[in-house]
């Protein structure tokens, strides 16, 4: 088989997955199958299956796939296998931004209104993408690859720091804090599904478009340049993608671990391909990844939950593992 | 004409009573309006459960976190997770007409979404547990019996502070909720109890009412008598510089099973007995230092 046919074989097989997931979604939960059953003649089991049940699932593939799309992004342009989404310093920021709202609406009742307003959600968002500025202005710009993995690490590192001061300082949050970084689908609802699927479609394209830089990249910067490619604007419009995605996705679901670095990983190993169709692709694996994880969440320990990051981890390490043992045979 | 005023009267008496919606504010200051007493309701808070069951609105409850254990009957309703990782559609399916919970409960923007009414709680002093109560009372329509309540929880902490010997009050006295290592301060509802049963306590409400502390504030501190839970077993004398602190040099310290740390870090209607339980143990180890001398 040629290698466009087995590109579309592995995105058709992975959609066919993931809504066959979607279905199996709307189906489980800790009340069961008897809201599906019920359907539309009482208002709670509509509700259940509507309201909360049907965009967790669809924001689980939404996150998903936006930490795919990431992952892609980030371990094409900082040319290094190991970068996974976080890497510019996001996951801490949203971290901060999340402990510091907890701290208001503890602190100053008053406050508290308005950190309600701006919510979780919003001061995650808020962080990640300041956190990914102070990243930026510290490698003074976009140019240098290294430069800017090493300003990205630095501002996780000391980010990360700030939030466990503020944990310390302030005990009463620790328990929000620590269901924060666990990751979480359990309060996605429908505006954070519109907000997602907007963020999808915002990064999605310029990657898919500037695909061919990623391209480039694989050779060098020095060759990329030398092609002809407006390099500058270009890593600026991936970079503004890949912030957009992962600071959308952890505002959403929390510090998902390992979606992003295990995505492009797996569609590497299934087919080999170019970036335009690698991005697409970790882009949908990753969204099957985390909805897989969402619903054996729900239906290992029914009626109980597990924290969603806790099993991506779980799966996606160990998978990775295996991966890397059989290729090293 | 005097039929007429009686009417009158009847009616400037009966239209307040058929308006009288309750006015309930939280602890996020949101006001809300309630028509009629909720009667199913669900509670993630322990401490808040136990305080609806003393209010005699336990078979109003209808879902509890899963930590609520107390009174035995909470401990029989369908748990809905913890209040971190509260299970929305088990929650749903209940069809609460009211959710409580704390004020930082991420979960309380997704059950509004869902158009369920949520109001927070979170006592943190004697008088947030006083204010929490009064609201509650006023939210299931048992204004009387939420302030015969406190006055019955008030008096039962002052016989346990009458009954203790001389000898027991003005020990200093560190109280650690954690090992890492917090403490309950002087503003602490802990410490508040911890002060109206005489003692001194070596943290002050300055610092917060939970604060993280160095070890070595403790130390400087020299506290007469350490409470803590056994869940902080590392032994206290294995700590750096805390064999010399006065509690442990003549081991005076107390520690609470996991069922008294419950009643003794619950702001609720437990009170008198956690202020029994510390009274008790300032009385014990006072006396044992009596013996020794």
């Amino acid at each position: 088989m040629n290698r466009a046919g087995r590109i579309s074989l592995v995105a058709g097989a992975m959609a066919a997955l993931s809504l066959a997931l979607l279905l199996l979604g709307l189906a489980i939960g800790s009340t069961g199958f008897e809201p599906v059953r019920l359907g539309g003649s009482d208002p709670v089991a509509w509700q259940i299956v509507w309201d909360i049940r049907l965009p967790r699932t669809v924001g689980a593939w939404m996150a998903g796939m936006l930490l795919g799309l990431g992952g892609a992004l980030a371990q094409g342009l900082f040319r290094n296998p190991l970068a996974d989404p976080y890497l510019l310093g996001s996951a801490s920021g949203a971290t901060l931004g999340v402990s510091l709202l907890l701290v208001l609406i503890g602190a100053v009742p008053a406050a508290g209104t308005l950190g309600l307003r701006l919510g979780m959600t919003g001061a995650a968002f808020v962080g990640a993408v300041l956190a990914v500025l102070i990243t930026l202005a510290m490698a003074r710009g976009v140019q240098q690859t290294l430069r800017l993995l090493l300003a990205g690490v630095v501002v996780s590192m000391v980010l990360g720091a700030a939030a466990s001061l503020v944990v310390l300082w302030v005990p009463d949050i620790m328990r929000a804090m620590q269901a924060f970084m666990l990751g979480s689908t359990a309060f996605l609802g429908w505006p954070a599904v519109a907000v997602m699927a907007g963020a999808l479609l915002l990064s999605l394209v310029p990657a898919v478009v500037l695909s061919r830089a990623l391209d480039a990249l694989t050779l060098g910067e020095a060759s990329a340049a030398s092609l002809g490619l407006a390099m500058p604007w270009v890593r600026a419009a991936l970079i503004a993608a890949l912030a957009l995605a992962t600071g959308a996705a952890v505002a959403q679901v929390g510090l998902v671990a390992f979606i992003g670095l295990v995505a492009p990983h797996l569609v590497r190993a299934l087919v080999k391909s170019t970036h335009g169709a690698l991005v697409l692709l970790a882009s949908l694996m990753g969204g099957l990844l985390l909805l897989a994880a969402d619903v054996l969440a729900r239906w290992l320990l029914a009626p109980q939950e597990l924290p969603v990051g806790v099993l991506t981890a779980l799966l996606g390490g160990g998978y990775l593992l295996w991966l890397m043992n059989r290729g090293s045979r | 004409m005097k039929r007429w005023l009686g009417l009158l009267l009847l009616l400037v008496a009966a239209v307040p009573c058929a308006m009288a919606a309750a006015e309930v504010v939280d602890d996020r200051g949101q006001r809300s309006r309630w028509a009629d007493p909720p009667q199913r309701i669900v509670s993630l808070l322990p401490s808040v459960t136990e305080s609806v069951c003393a209010l005699g609105a336990c078979d109003r409850l209808v879902g509890v976190d899963d930590y609520s254990n107390w009174p035995p009957q909470a401990k029989a309703l369908p748990h809905v997770g913890g209040l971190e990782d509260a299970n929305v559609e088990r929650i749903v399916a209940l069809r609460p007409q009211v959710v409580l919970l704390s004020r930082s409960a991420r979960v309380s923007e997704r059950l509004e979404a869902l158009g369920l009414r949520v109001l927070a709680f979170e006592p943190d002093s004697l008088a947030d547990l006083q204010r929490v109560l009064a609201q509650l009372g006023v939210l299931l329509g048992r204004e009387a019996q939420a302030q015969a309540l406190w006055r019955e929880m008030n008096d039962g902490v002052e016989r346990a502070a009458a009954k203790l010997p001389p000898a027991a009050r003005g020990l200093r006295v560190y109280f650690e909720v954690a090992s890492t290592p917090y403490a309950a301060s002087e503003s602490s509802f802990i410490g508040q109890l911890l002060a109206r049963l005489g003692a001194a306590n070596v943290v002050p409400g300055a610092l917060g009412p939970f604060p993280k502390l160095n070890p070595e504030f403790v130390v400087k501190a020299n506290p007469q008598l350490i409470m803590l839970g056994d869940r902080n077993t590392v032994p206290l004398a294995t700590r750096p510089g805390w064999q010399g602190i006065d509690a442990i040099r003549r081991e005076r310290i107390c520690v609470f099973t996991p069922a008294q740390g419950d009643v003794l870090v619950r702001p609720g209607p437990r009170m008198p007995e956690a202020a029994q339980l510390m009274a008790d143990c300032l009385a014990r180890k006072s006396a044992g230092e009596g013996a020794a001398r």
